[in-house]
């Protein structure tokens, strides 16, 4: 289970998960809110170039422009337009924050203990087409064509209702 | 190479819901919650390589899950501009009124 053969996507694997961990575990341990979300940034970032290895360069792409760019401004905007001065001076209390940690560690305990058990069969190779947006394009257009109208339905009414719920109220 | 590509999305679903449950700041809360559908969205798309039969659906199911990410956070940004209106405060522990 644990043969590693040193291959270049194995390395390639190892520094976008040590880029992806050292940013989630600074957004965990920084201080101030705009550093944590600058942090979350280079979490995308590496999770896009994960995206490239797993040869999904259409989702890497959107990647980048949803998350890092999109998702991290709009957060960027949320701290700028609410107070963040007084950053998390006063700790959460121990008991929360111990039950909190016992949980999150004793799921991963979980989760790498079925991953581990687990054998999962040769996989079939995968064919992602001669290119790969086109494809997306193809498969998205023809068998998820009702899910993709829901979908953009659903993106212009959250956005309706984000303006609303966010403007100024006129009295 | 699959197992490893579990093991990260595990690691950062962990990290993700440890976050948003201990940060106070709502913001940040909201960003934790982005990085668990991270998670999640690495595991469709290393299953759409590495699945038993690999296939594209795997990569539009992640294209689905960013899009219904980014009104979440949308929305969830324009909630916490509204509240922070009303209340004064981002801190999630002081959105305590139906505690009292």
């Amino acid at each position: 289970m644990f043969t590693i053969d040193f291959t270049g996507e194995y390395a390639a694997f190892f520094l976008f998960s040590a880029i992806m961990i050292c940013g989630a575990v600074l957004m965990i341990m920084l201080e101030k809110v705009v550093h944590m979300v600058v942090s979350m940034a280079a979490v995308f970032l590496g999770l896009a170039g994960m995206f490239v290895l797993l040869e999904a360069e259409f989702v890497a792409f959107v990647q980048v422009l949803i998350y890092a760019g999109a998702i991290s401004i709009l957060m960027i905007f949320g701290i700028m337009m609410t107070k963040h001065q007084q950053a998390e001076q006063a700790p959460v209390k121990p008991l929360k924050e111990t039950l909190a940690i016992i949980g999150s560690l004793s799921l991963f305990g979980l989760l790498f203990y079925a991953i581990r058990r687990t054998t999962f069969p040769e996989p079939l190779p995968f064919q992602p087409g001669e290119d790969n947006t086109m494809a997306i394009g193809m498969t998205l257009y023809t068998g998820y064509m009702i899910p993709f109208e829901l979908l953009s339905v659903l993106l212009t009414v959250a956005f309706i209702g984000a303006i609303v719920m966010a403007k100024k109220e006129a009295d | 190479m699959l197992p490893s590509y579990l093991t990260m999305a595990a690691i950062l679903f962990c990290i993700g819901l440890y976050g948003a449950l201990v940060k106070r700041n709502a913001v940040i809360v909201l960003l934790s919650i982005e990085l668990m559908l991270n998670a999640v969205n690495l595991n469709l798309v290393a299953f759409s390589k590495y699945g038993v039969v690999p296939a594209l659906t795997g990569q539009i199911f992640s294209l689905f899950t960013i899009t219904v990410a980014a009104a979440e956070a949308a929305v969830g940004v324009a909630i916490l501009i509204a509240l922070f209106r009303s209340r004064g405060t981002v801190q999630v522990d002081e959105y305590d009124e139906m505690k009292r």
